[in-house]
């Protein structure tokens, strides 16, 4: 029995040196977390690429008949498609991972509220969570690249880990502004909401499954005015090799202001929750 | 350790605190006692660097809240009315991921697991969900986890409340030893017995202001005599019958349910009362507690 007054070294505890040094102080408990939830990531991770890659892209695209023009440079329903669902993949890693699971850190289990008791403020707690979900989802969209490489609907090798590299900017575009919402809501029927008007409509008309010329000239630009269009787009120019460097541009601006200003909102938001 | 002066705290126009002085030496155990709402946990909140103050100067370990929290945090341990136990994740990793918190090597924070698992009693848990413990041990678990940095100062905020007798038990004898050891200890809580266990010193809360301030014994000398006679009579007779027996008592308190008589020879009083050919459904003579102490000060019961 040990009347506690602490045996062993004791280096004094401190406070965080600077933003990322306090995140990284958080990485343990992220990798803790991933090491009793992998198991159930698993099928989704691998396994639901290859079934849509084989449902949509190869048996669906089969029945595709439709020129390089009208599919925006691809050479097949496949190629088009592909590089596609990658990004939409990523935006619902991040719609599945800062909705119920932000929430429950704030109003169910409360383990924000045990973080922001230690050295940690909520800045170090945004960073070291989008940090988690941007690493988790560049792993996820790797995976489903590689699926992807034997059926041959990749142009340049480079264009491909560019492509990979991106999904990182597009999941912080989604999971920011998802964050954010989580973290005002009052009450979980809110998620309803975003998952019906936002992520499934956004998953269908923003240039996934179809060229967004389809849709006519207005709802056209209202698909192009969509994050995940941008996300798309840029992963399809460069899967295809047919880059626009200009508006690949744009689409990484549009996408990194996005992400930088609702992570700023989000990380106010938090703190407000916090504090008080 | 701590000091504040002239201390308030406002959430729109309801003010929880409205200026309390408080000056917390090292090693005391020191108690905020009252009831719900009396602004005891606002107050806690303020010390622990996550609720700015409205007015007024504090100052934790020398430093300002608003400027130096992180500073502050690192040297509390908080232990929090409403347990923030990772439910995801073991005994053991829930004080694994704190202890990183504060930047601690991990071979150093392993090393302190092991010791304060042992110190709460729950070293053949490490492996079990956070789920599967009982009410008393989650208590336990968290306080272990607000020992992880080997705090110079340990908040706890109603640490009993919510638990069964013999659990409670098991908590006072850890944060006894814990005072042994030299912690010092802040704590808030609505049980006088908890009060009058733990606490050096204490303050009383009542609406967000601070009634007393003493030692839970100079407390009780203070404000009440030694002894308290409670008498109970038929429902609704108390008020009409406590004009026949005030003067058997230093004061007399009319409660909905009997009536306490305040004396030095508690005895002396019940004997007086059969006397003048009274006959209550039951006595009860007893010391005087922080509760008695509360009830002259405020006109109320704890538990109101």
């Amino acid at each position: 029995m040990v009347d506690y007054a602490g045996s062993g070294p004791a280096t004094p505890p401190t406070a965080p040196s600077g933003l990322v040094s306090g995140a990284l102080r958080m990485g343990d408990y992220w990798l803790t977390v991933l090491a009793r939830t992998w198991k159930g990531g698993v099928i989704t991770t691998f396994v639901t690429p290859f079934f849509y890659v084989l449902a949509l892209g190869v048996l669906l695209g089969g029945f595709v008949e439709a020129d390089s023009t009208t599919l925006e440079g691809a050479d097949s329903y496949l190629a088009f498609v592909a590089p596609g669902m990658v990004a939409a993949h990523a935006m619902t890693i991040a719609f599945s991972e800062m909705t119920y699971p932000v929430y429950g850190m704030v109003k169910w289990q409360r383990i924000y509220f045990s973080m922001i008791a230690s050295p940690l403020t909520a800045s170090h707690i945004v960073l070291a969570q989008l940090g988690f979900l941007m690493l988790r989802t560049l792993f996820a969209c790797g995976v489903f690249l590689l699926v992807l490489t034997p059926f041959g609907v990749f142009e340049t090798w480079w264009g491909v880990l560019v492509a990979w590299l991106v999904q990182g900017l597009v999941v912080l575009g989604f999971g920011t502004p998802v964050m954010l919402f989580s973290l005002s809501i009052k009450g979980e029927e809110s998620f309803a909401l975003i998952f019906r008007l936002g992520m499934i409509p956004l998953t269908l008309f923003s240039g996934t499954f179809f060229p967004v010329a389809n849709l006519g000239p207005v709802l056209e630009k209202i698909a192009m005015a969509s994050p995940l269009w941008q996300g798309v787009n840029l992963t399809r120019m460069l899967a295809l090799g047919e880059i626009d460097w200009g508006l690949a541009a744009i689409h990484v601006g549009y996408l990194g202001v996005l992400a930088g200003v609702c992570w700023w909102l989000a990380v106010r938001r938090l703190g407000e929750r916090l504090v008080s | 350790m701590i000091s504040a002066h002239g201390l308030r705290k406002s959430f729109g126009d309801f003010e929880a605190v409205r200026g309390i002085d408080v000056t917390v030496r090292p090693g005391v155990a020191f108690g905020f006692l009252g009831p719900n709402g009396a602004g005891k946990s606002s107050t806690m909140r303020m010390i622990c660097c996550v609720s700015p103050p409205s007015a007024g100067e504090l100052r934790v370990f020398g430093m300002d809240p608003a400027k130096d929290g992180p500073k502050i945090k690192a040297r509390l341990g908080v232990c929090p009315q409403e347990d923030t136990l990772d439910v995801e994740l073991n005994v053991y990793d829930n004080l694994y991921v704190y202890g990183r918190y504060f930047g601690l090597p991990r071979a150093e924070v392993k090393g302190r697991i092991e010791e304060l698992l042992d110190f709460v009693q729950l070293t053949d848990k490490a492996k079990a969900k956070v789920d599967d413990l009982s009410g008393g041990m989650k208590r336990r678990l968290t306080i272990a986890r607000s020992l992880i940095n080997r705090p110079e100062i340990l908040v706890l905020d109603e640490p009993t409340t919510g638990l069964d007798p013999q659990a409670r038990h098991v908590i006072w004898d850890r944060l006894f030893r814990l005072k042994q050891a030299g912690v010092t200890l802040l704590l808030t809580t609505h049980y006088m017995d908890e009060a009058e266990q733990l606490c050096d010193e204490l303050v009383v809360m009542d609406q967000g202001r601070i009634v007393a301030h003493g030692t839970p014994l100079g407390l009780i000398h203070e404000h009440s005599t030694r002894e308290v006679a409670e008498l109970r009579f038929g429902v609704g007779e108390h008020e009409a019958l406590a004009a026949k027996v005030e003067d058997l008592a230093e004061r007399i308190e009319v409660l909905p349910d009997r009536l306490l008589l305040y004396s030095d020879d508690g005895e002396s009083v019940i004997e007086a009362v059969h006397s003048r050919g009274l006959a209550p459904v039951a006595t009860l003579v007893r010391r005087a507690s922080l509760e008695d102490v509360f009830l002259h000060l405020t006109g109320r019961t704890l538990v109101d």
